[in-house]
């Protein structure tokens, strides 16, 4: 018999888990040799002599100090806006082309370039240490027949290690013997998954008895080539001539910590950077923001201006140079001639062809900051920035969980401000998925604990010990006495049946914990999915107490009598047959084959004759306990005789060693022992909602955010969960749409099309009679998974996406994970508007990735959601204060800042252009070489910087009370064309002013070049930080102290730069800034420069308000009442904003 | 729905001894991590704007009129040379320009209000860029300051060298075209004595220019550009170089070429006998002499004051328009 256990994935999650997901699950995979890995069981040298695995020392580390310095650069260099700088700081290395000086033009570069490497390094040097504590880390080696401490970095491929209990694994072992007799292991895989919850492995009872250090173990292991998916693993272990098949409940991998187990010996199989756990240390997958795609809109047309620029002044210089081409040769500061040089040449002129070309160069070097390099920096900056701000949000803590907001992709932050659909999985995103056993319905008689609250105290003895299970049930008091009562009647016998169905058929393990109290011990129920685990507590609670599993055999106590069954097989659970059974031997020597799953395939399996009151009773109640929103399992069973259990047990057995398909074979082997099942009942389990999540899903719905719900559950549950978490209303008009053909689809799409419009066309006759109209007339679309087999990836898409375009709420139900994906990717594909999607689990992560944001809630299910997500948070409500709060932030911070930054470079180019145009059109600059570069690094940086980062239009509270806030970012309100182009406009106007005002005040002076120059420079960033100033919001202390802190170290840099003997500039501040004329150039270039920024700004937010700037009002003056009707009137869209 | 009470639910998933550790990963409470930062939150009302554009104008308008009045203050005599001194054609001018010989010039200046010593002697040029990109770099600041760094020419081309290969100090189109007309003033028969000392910035005398520095080679090329150099003072002492090295900003610029330091009466009639030797006449720029008195704010320019008063006014203008609007059309 083998003892083959494969992990059992329970029916909520209805999918295969399997990472990266388009790839499923490799168990039908063949192996020939070519892609298998051989291992020679406790013969590392002959497995490791050709084929070259790994080690088992691991380098997370990406550099060595040889190749610190041409990788470190080479990655940097990947950014194009380092290429862009390089390359212009190469011309400008030309001597026809020299604008700044050498260093004045490398050094920007030079120092971003340094300040990553820095930092680089740092991080490298602690990986480095990381990796060096990790590779010495000491582990029991069997060498020379006997278990020795090894280094980790010294285990090789094929050799046999031993793990005491709360040990980590060093590398990926398959499971030879434990300290257990029937060869179980328990682990705990928080490091690797994040799943808290013990997991249960085996040994292979073949190997089991073997003792490494007293016999020779020899033999070999074919297993798959190391991949990815941590839920995946094939193999076949040949030892002494026996063959059996390996899976991956037979191998305990690296990152794992032994628990409850006191040794396990293992064969190492993946080692080192080849392990699960390594290979699985790859990053969220980059996605890019909405706002930075735009951006690259503005930043083509700010390219397409720097051209007009440098062909502005290229023709100029041309046309000066034309006009006066036979002055060239006297003019003092020209002297095209040579005169020194006999014969006389041309001195550094090249022809005026030549010359315009090169001007054109170099005004792409003295313009290059037209182009806002420094942005994609700074936009860094900021977004680490924001995501610091967010993990740290006390609000989005989850309590419960101990987990807190994790920002995972830093490039999206934005995106979160404007969302338009977010599409939600049900269980464990707005449930808890924390089961509780609600209801049963036994040979058709429902036994609903509703009205019974008592919680019986109920215990077992076993060997002067009591045993109390963790979580206590509520239970159903006629049942509990219908157990209690000994007589064996018919229907005793089936409540008996049913519920040791329900403590057998299933993986779940007791655990035992001492307990305060001395002779009492706590027995905790651990097992991968939380259905199995209520109903074994339930099973408990009436009294059939699972006390014991191993491979073999489970232990029940049934009121205090101790039965022993044998464990004979057991077919796992898989996405197809949606059931599982277990066959049992029974110690009155019955063989009995227990089966339990999900109602659309049971009933298929069910042999209806037998009883057909039964099952009729037992279909109604399960209707009944799936509209109030609970989850259901129906349960079957049937005595095997021995004819029919002797054909089981040799198919079971050959399909269970199988080496060829051997998943596909298993299954056969169970849908034929899984018929004519006698129906024992049902039963139903609920899932409650997480707190908050109604008004969660109210916020969203009035922030005008369209929330879709794709589950895998029943319609009547998805419609009754709907329900309880207000997303529908009985207001609603619900379109149902449940087909089984493409014909049937397309009809009940075409009647709910034309549903809708009568209904919208209705609402408009409504509308104008009052403003009361539009709830009444909601739409719900609620349509089925194989409804959408037929509607996606067909021509009906079109329709089905008008049809929800119309509704408030859809609800997709029974969906698979790839459909939910396709659901997703029917609104990205026909819209413009932000896709967000949020689940927990495996069957989610295909939708996670495809929507433009991803959320990870990081509940019950495990990590594979998290991991793939771009944010994870623990519970769905913390959605309302990411959105809402965090993402209106975050869009408005950004919005702003990519204006602003446009503006600051812009207005310092056309700054240097303006003068170009008087000095003869030859790129000289009054700036000097150092302040130009240092503009955009240091004079300006810092203060958009911090904005962006700390700057909020509205507080969280007002946020939080008024969603429709929320659609200043969907509709744009931050960062469109419209304020590009103003931005412009007034950019254009300050440059001008500050370029002017100097001119005509020192125009017939004797001023020289490096003094106005000095008066430039420090007037333009005196006015972009005024122009930030005029915008900043909220004044805390570290905006003044940026934006005041900037214009003073501009300052104190010019005077510093201006002490430099050797540089031209020298002390010119110094008189410069001893003239009046100076510092009332300055104060009016601010006010003549700002004036029509700041006239603009009062009568637009006078005249015409946005929400957002009203609600600044609102907040100031707390005037919300006011606002609130003016609001009505303005939109008539409910507020809603009494029910938070 | 259910609404039994709850019985207590241990949490079936998640109870493992780790929680208690874990939870000590809640973000610690600060206001800055919270954004709760203390912040004053400035909003455009109809009052403070009104005031602001009010106390724009209060400021601005007697600021315009102070520097108005400064402006009216400043007496300055213009006298522009280059076509009163050579009649005749382009080519003409240029001709008499590059002739050697006596290009001795007279002119007469009226003095027509009460000028205040200092008075300040400029020329001024047209036209004339010294900040053209070819110009502004030729020169070498090593070399002007330090006695050894006679050789440090290499930005100087083509004034750089002699034709045998010595370094021209200072060298450079800069120092190569010093401008070299030289005026002198005389009221009647009495001399008016031009005081030409510290016309130069101090800092430049006694960091940019060395003491032990002193011309060398200096204009012996094919082309004279300009004015010779004493080649036994240093370039430290050269203040006429000194002012002109200090390249100006703008084409249309302005030199100080000494001081008058006594008073002007009106009707005072001045002689100046001038050389007229700089050749701005081959690109057309224009010499002018300047005689001019200054003030706090600086030398004749009335701009400043303009623009104080348009800008105070316009904001005194918006700010009724706002109280108007605020009074008759409130939102």
């Amino acid at each position: 018999m083998s003892s083959n256990h494969p992990a059992e994935k329970s029916p909520q999650s209805d999918s295969i888990l399997s990472y990266p997901p388009p790839k499923s699950a490799s168990s039908q995979k063949e192996f020939n040799d070519e892609d298998a890995r051989l291992i020679h069981i406790n013969d590392p040298a002959r497995t490791n002599e050709r084929s070259g695995f790994a080690g088992n020392s691991i380098r997370t580390s990406k550099y060595s100090v040889i190749t610190f310095l041409p990788r470190n650069l080479f990655e940097q260099f990947h950014r194009v806006a380092y290429i862009y700088f390089l390359v212009i700081a190469i011309l400008n290395q030309l001597p026809q082309l020299a604008v700044f000086g050498r260093a004045a033009s490398i050094l920007p570069l030079a120092f971003v370039l340094l300040v990553s490497a820095i930092k680089d390094a740092f991080e490298d040097f602690r990986r480095h240490k990381s990796d060096r504590v990790e590779n010495n880390r000491l582990a029991k080696v069997l060498v020379d027949g006997q278990f020795q401490l090894k280094k980790w970095k010294h285990i090789q491929v094929g050799e046999i290690i031993k793990i005491s209990s709360n040990d980590t694994l060093p590398c990926d072992i398959v499971l030879l013997s434990t300290s257990d007799p029937t060869g179980v292991a328990y682990v705990q895989t928080i490091n690797l998954d994040g799943e808290s919850n013990l997991k249960t492995r085996y040994a292979k009872q073949e190997t089991l008895s073997k003792n490494p250090e007293k016999e020779d173990i020899s033999g070999i292991i074919k297993c798959d080539k190391p991949n990815r998916n941590i839920y995946g693993f094939q193999g076949i272990m040949e030892i002494d001539g026996r063959k059996m098949s390996l899976g991956p409940s037979n191998t305990i991998l690296r990152g794992c910590e032994l628990k409850n187990t006191d040794w396990a010996i293992g064969v190492v199989v993946y080692a080192g950077r080849e392990t699960k756990a390594m290979l699985n240390n790859a990053g969220a997958p980059s996605k890019r923001s909405r706002l930075e795609t735009q951006m690259n809109r503005e930043i083509i047309l700010l390219s397409l201006f720097l051209v007009v620029l440098c062909t502005i002044a290229c023709t100029l210089f041309g046309t000066w140079n034309g006009r006066h081409k036979d002055e060239l040769n006297e003019m003092p500061f020209y002297r095209k001639k040579d005169y020194n040089k006999v014969p006389q040449k041309d001195y550094n002129y090249s022809g005026i062809g030549l010359e315009i070309f090169f001007t054109f160069l170099m005004a792409v070097i003295e313009f290059q900051i037209m182009i806002p390099i420094s942005l994609y920096i700074s936009m860094e900056l900021v977004r680490v920035g924001q995501a610091y701000l967010m993990n740290r949000d006390t609000s989005m803590f989850d309590e419960a969980s101990g987990s807190s907001f994790q920002c995972r992709a830093l490039n999206i932050n934005e995106d979160l401000g404007q969302i338009k659909y977010v599409f939600s999985d049900k269980t464990g995103t707005l449930t808890e998925n924390k089961m509780e056993f609600r209801s049963a319905s036994i040979w058709g008689t429902d036994y609903s604990s509703q009205n019974a609250n008592e919680v019986d105290d109920y215990c077992v003895q076993v060997d002067e010990q009591v045993l109390r299970p963790k979580v206590m049930v509520s239970i159903d008091p006629s049942l509990q006495r219908l157990v209690k009562d000994g007589r064996d009647t018919d229907e005793r016998r089936h409540i008996r049946d049913f519920f040791l169905a329900l403590a057998a058929c299933n993986t779940i393990v007791p655990i035992l914990t001492d307990s305060p109290e001395s002779n009492v011990r706590i027995m905790e129920y651990q097992g991968e999915s939380p259905d199995e685990q209520a109903l074994v507590y339930a099973a408990a609670a009436y009294g059939f107490t699972l006390i014991e599993r191993t491979s073999g055999h489970i232990v029940i106590d049934f009121r205090g009598e101790r039965h022993r069954y044998d464990v004979l097989g057991l077919h796992e659970f898989d996405s197809d047959r949606k059931r599982m059974s277990v066959i049992l031997g029974c110690p009155d020597k019955t063989v009995k084959v227990f089966v339990k799953g999900a109602d659309t395939t049971m009933f298929s399996v069910i042999d209806k004759s037998l009883n057909p009151n039964v099952v009729r009773a037992t279909e109604e109640h399960l209707h009944s306990y799936s509209t109030v929103g609970l989850r259901t399992l129906v349960v079957g069973m049937r005595e095997l005789d021995d004819l029919e259990f002797d054909h089981w047990q040799s198919a079971y057995a050959t399909a269970s060693t199988a080496i060829i398909g051997r998943a596909a074979q298993l299954r056969k082997v169970a849908s034929r022992i899984e018929t004519d099942l006698t129906l024992l009942g049902a039963t139903a389990i609920e899932d409650r909602l997480q707190p908050g999540v109604p008004e969660a899903l109210v916020s969203l719905r009035n922030a005008g955010i369209k929330v879709w719900v794709l589950t895998g559950d029943k319609q009547e549950t998805a419609i009754s969960i709907g329900y309880s978490s207000k997303l529908l209303t009985r207001e609603m008009r619900h379109i149902i749409i449940n087909c089984h053909s493409k014909e049937a689809c397309r009809r009940s799409l075409q009647s709910a099309m034309a549903a809708s419009h009568m209904s919208t066309v209705s609402d408009d006759v409504t509308n104008n009679d009052g403003p009361s109209g539009p709830a009444a007339s909601q739409l719900a679309l609620i349509i089925d998974g194989s409804s959408l087999v037929y509607i996606l990836d067909s021509e009906l898409e079109e329709e089905l996406f008008l049809l929800a375009s119309n509704c408030s709420v859809v609800l997709c139900c029974r969906v698979a994970p790839l459909q939910k994906a396709g659901i997703v990717a029917l609104i990205k594909n026909r819209t413009d508007d932000m896709t967000l999607a949020i689940g927990d689990g495996a069957n989610d992560v295909s939708m996670i990735q495809m929507a433009d944001v991803g959320v990870g809630i990081s509940g019950q299910e495990g990590r594979q959601a998290v991991m793939a997500s771009d944010f994870s948070m623990g519970q769905f409500r913390f959605l309302v204060t990411l959105l809402l709060v965090h993402g209106h932030w975050n869009y408005q911070r950004m919005g702003y800042m990519l204006l602003y930054n446009y503006y600051r470079n812009a207005v310092f180019v056309l700054l240097l252009f303006w003068y170009t145009l008087f000095t003869a059109f030859t790129m000289t600059t009054a700036i000097s070489d150092w302040s130009s570069v240092m503009y955009s690094v240091i004079y300006s940086s810092v203060p958009t910087i911090v904005v962006a980062i700390l700057d909020k239009d509205l507080s969280r509270r007002t946020l939080l009370k008024y969603p429709r806030l929320y659609q200043s970012g969907q509709q744009e309100e931050g960062y469109n064309p419209a304020l590009f182009w103003l931005t412009m406009a007034d950019t254009l106007w300050q440059s001008a002013a500050a370029f002017f005002i100097p001119l005509f005040v020192y125009w017939k002076s004797d001023i020289d070049v490096s003094s106005i120059g000095d008066l430039w420079t420090l007037a333009v960033v005196l006015l972009v930080n005024l122009h930030l100033a005029m915008d900043v919001i909220r004044w805390n202390w570290i905006v003044h102290a940026a934006v005041w802190g900037s214009i003073v170290a501009t300052f104190v840099v010019v005077i510093i730069l201006d002490c430099i003997p050797i540089l031209p500039g020298f002390w010119a501040i110094f008189h410069v800034m001893g003239r009046w004329s100076f510092w009332l150039s300055l104060l009016i270039i601010a006010v003549a420069g700002l004036v029509p920024r700041f006239i603009v700004i009062v009568f637009s937010q006078y005249y015409f308000p946005s929400d957002v700037q009203i609600a600044r009002e609102a907040e100031k003056f707390g005037t919300f009442s006011d606002w609130e009707r003016g609001e009505i009137q303005m939109n008539p869209l409910p507020l809603n904003s009494q029910q938070r | 729905m259910n609404s039994s009470p709850r019985s207590s639910y241990g949490g079936a998933g998640s109870t493992d001894p780790t929680t208690p550790r874990r939870n000590s990963k809640r973000p610690k409470y600060s206001k800055f991590t919270q954004q709760e930062l203390p912040a004053c939150k400035p909003i455009l009302t109809p009052r403070w704007v009104i005031s602001a554009f009010l106390l724009v104008s209060v400021v601005f308008i007697p600021i315009g009129v102070a520097s108005l009045f400064a402006s009216r203050d400043v007496v300055e005599i213009v006298d522009r040379y280059d076509n009163a001194c050579v009649s005749g054609s382009k080519s003409d001018m240029i001709r008499y320009i590059q002739t050697p010989g006596d290009k001795t010039c007279k002119r007469t200046l009226k003095v027509q209000k009460h000028m205040k010593a200092p008075i300040y002697i400029y020329y001024q040029l047209d036209n004339f860029y010294q900040n053209h990109r070819r110009y502004v770099k030729s020169r070498s600041d090593e070399q002007l300051r330090y006695n050894k760094s006679a050789s440090e020419t290499k930005a100087c081309k083509p004034e750089d060298v002699t034709g045998n290969g010595n370094p021209i100090v200072p060298c450079g189109l800069i120092a190569w075209s010093l401008f070299n007309d030289t005026y002198s003033f005389a009221m009647g028969s009495k001399n008016l004595s031009i005081n030409k000392k510290d016309i130069s910035w101090k800092s430049d005398r006694d960091h940019k220019f060395g003491k032990d520095v002193f011309p060398k080679n200096f204009q012996n090329g094919t082309l004279i550009g300009g004015a010779h150099l004493n080649e036994s003072i240093p370039l430290s002492e050269q203040e006429d170089l000194i002012v002109w090295m200090r390249t100006a900003a703008l084409p249309t610029f302005r030199k100080l070429y000494g001081r008058i330091e006594q008073d002007l009466q009106p009707n005072d009639t001045i002689n100046v006998v001038l050389q007229n030797n700089y050749n701005t006449y081959s690109f057309n720029g224009k010499k002018m002499l300047v005689l001019s008195t200054t003030s706090w704010l600086g030398g004749k320019n009335e701009f400043l004051g303009i623009a104080y008063l348009t800008v105070g006014g316009l904001c005194f203008f918006v700010a009724m328009l706002f109280s108007l609007i605020y009074l008759f059309k409130p939102r």
